[in-house]
This record gives C-alpha cells, sequence and structure tokens, in this order.
C-alpha cells in the first residue's frame, strides 16, 4: 500500500530555504508571494495492505525517524 | 581516561577529534556505526564532525539511529560523558540526547572561518579549563547550524546555566546566539564550533586545547 508522509517546518520555525525561493520568484517578476514554506514528502510502499494499520506504522516511522518533532509536524495520506 | 570515536559514514573530522584527545592523554579507540557495542570502561564518547549518511533526511537523522546510537544512549544514561561536535552535535539532538534542533543557517550560505565565542558557563568537566566570560575562537564550518529551542525550552537552558558558548557575531541564525549546550547533567555537550580543529598553531589558534586539557584533567581525577 502506498502512503505518502507530508513533513513540514512547524508555523514560527525560520524557513530560510523558503525565503530565498520567494526572493528569488519576486525576482522572476511573480507578484504577491507573501509567504513561501518548504516541505518534504516521502512516499512509502508498504507491504500492509489495510489502510489503519498502514497508516499507524507510517504514523510511528513519521514520530520516530521521517520528522523532527522540536521543529517539523508531519501529515500522513493513505 | 578512555575514549571512543564514533565512525559513519560521511564522518571527516573524526582523526581530528582522535588526534586532539590523544595530545590531552587519552587512550582512543575508533567505533564504526555498524558496531552494536562500544568497548568496556569508556568514560568520554565522542561524535565527530562531517556528513554523516550525506546530510541525507536531515543532518544526523540517520546516524541518530544507527546500531552503536543504543550503546550511546546507554552510556549517557549511566552518567557517561559524550562530546558532540558539528555534525556530533546533529547527531546529539537527533537522538534525543540535547535538546533543540539545528536547521539551515539562516543566510543558506555554508560557512567555513573563525569565529569569535563566549564561554557562558565553566561549570562543565569540558568549560572547566576557560573563565565564565572568556572570549576564545574556534573554526565554524557548517550549513546547518542555526540552533532553534522553543521559548520554554530556552528558559530552561538559560535557567540551568547550560548555554555552554555563545557567538560574539551570530552567523547563522541560532536563537540567542547559542553555540553550544549542555545537557542536564552537563556531561553531554555538544557545540557547532570546531575545538579540535583549534589545538595546534598550524590551526591558527590553539584555542581547543583548554576543552580537551579539562576533560581530560576532571575524567582523570574521576
Amino acid at each position: 500500500m502506498k502512503v505518502r508522509v507530508d513533513v513540514m517546518l512547524k508555523p514560527g520555525v525560520l524557513d530560510p530555504q523558503g525565503a530565498a525561493v520567494r526572493e528569488a520568484l519576486g525576482n522572476m517578476g511573480f507578484e504577491g508571494v507573501r509567504e513561501v514554506r518548504q516541505g518534504k514528502v516521502i512516499e512509502l510502499d508498504l507491504a500492509e495492505e489495510d489502510p489503519d494499520a498502514a497508516r499507524a506504522q507510517a504514523t510511528e516511522m513519521a514520530e520516530k525517524l521521517l520528522a523532527n518533532l522540536v521543529i517539523e509536524s508531519y501529515r500522513v495520506e493513505i | 581516561m578512555k575514549a571512543a570515536v564514533l565512525v559513519f559514514p560521511g564522518s571527516n573530522c573524526d582523526r581530528d577529534l582522535k588526534v586532539a584527545l590523544e595530545r590531552a592523554g587519552a587512550d582512543v579507540s575508533m567505533v564504526w556505526h555498524k558496531d552494536d557495542r562500544l568497548p568496556e570502561g569508556l568514560d568520554l564518547v565522542a561524535v565527530p564532525g562531517g556528513f554523516s549518511f550525506g546530510d541525507y533526511l536531515r543532518c544526523g537523522a540517520i546516524a541518530a539511529h544507527s546500531p552503536i546510537t543504543a550503546s550511546l544512549r546507554r552510556h549517557a544514561a549511566r552518567g557517561g560523558f559524550v562530546l558532540g561536535i558539528c555534525n556530533g552535535f546533529q547527531v546529539l539532538t537527533e537522538a534525543g540526547l540535547l535538546p533543540g534542533a539545528l536547521i539551515r543557517n539562516a543566510g543558506l550560505k555554508f560557512l567555513c572561518k573563525d569565529v569569535a565565542l563566549r564561554v557562558e558557563t565553566a561549570e562543565s568537566a569540558f568549560t572547566s579549563g576557560y573563565d565564565e566570560g572568556q572570549q576564545v575562537a574556534f573554526p565554524i564550518a557548517h550549513h546547518d547550524g542555526n540552533y532553534q529551542i522553543d521559548a520554554e525550552g530556552l528558559a530552561e537552558l538559560r535557567g540551568e546555566g547550560r548555554v555552554a558558548l555563545t557567538y560574539a557575531d551570530n552567523p547563522n541564525g541560532s536563537v540567542d546566539d547559542i553555540a553550544g549546550v549542555l545537557s542536564e547533567n552537563r556531561r553531554v555537550l555538544g557545540l557547532m564550533p570546531h575545538p579540535e580543529r583549534a589545538v595546534d598553531p598550524v590551526h591558527g589558534g590553539t584555542d581547543g586545547v583548554a576543552m580537551f586539557g579539562a576533560l581530560l584533567g576532571a575524567l582523570e581525577g574521576a
């Protein structure tokens, strides 16, 4: 079963890369971009076929490794 | 004093750290990350700088889950000393042995230069060779040295005198200019600057000597 984990910096944590991307977009003429936040998408292909169990597995993976909960939040999508 | 330097794929300051510890008088063994145990009777485990696992996922994240890290946790839990420098600091925060996290430098650039640091506390085996408030110069070489911690965590660090070193001129956006922090029992130190690159006149400075000397002195006496 394919599972997707989105990892984002928590609100309030400075995102220097997002800020640089915003700057570049402005330089390219894209106006009105107030903020850019850059995150990660992690795709998992799990042997587990039960959606609830797969979600539980992915959640544990996110908590233990895929996200650093000090600075990041995550979302699991089946 | 018996010390071990952990080596991960991508570590590149491991041998410098060994030399610095040996010059101070330590008996140093190198331990590969796939080993599942540390040598017996260790006083200090040192986690070196570099780019463990290519900084994949997050700096230090994969190394923090290497087989040897379970032994590192046990060593710390029983009151053993741990020193993490640069990527080693990142590994220690990722492993939960030190609070906070290190993210991309605010200016986005990889920074490689000597920086002036202020010793915030002399009350640790790592910093007792300095005076509180003393200014020292160590090199930095990092892309992700921007120390982040929430207000509550920062108040705790400050309240307990666990900020070991601060930057005189903040190069990377770190909260409160923090360059290095101590654990609650003051036996785990993580810092972004490289004391092991300041132990010989050819390095351009020798301010790091007092850190390794004090550490050895404290552990030999223990």
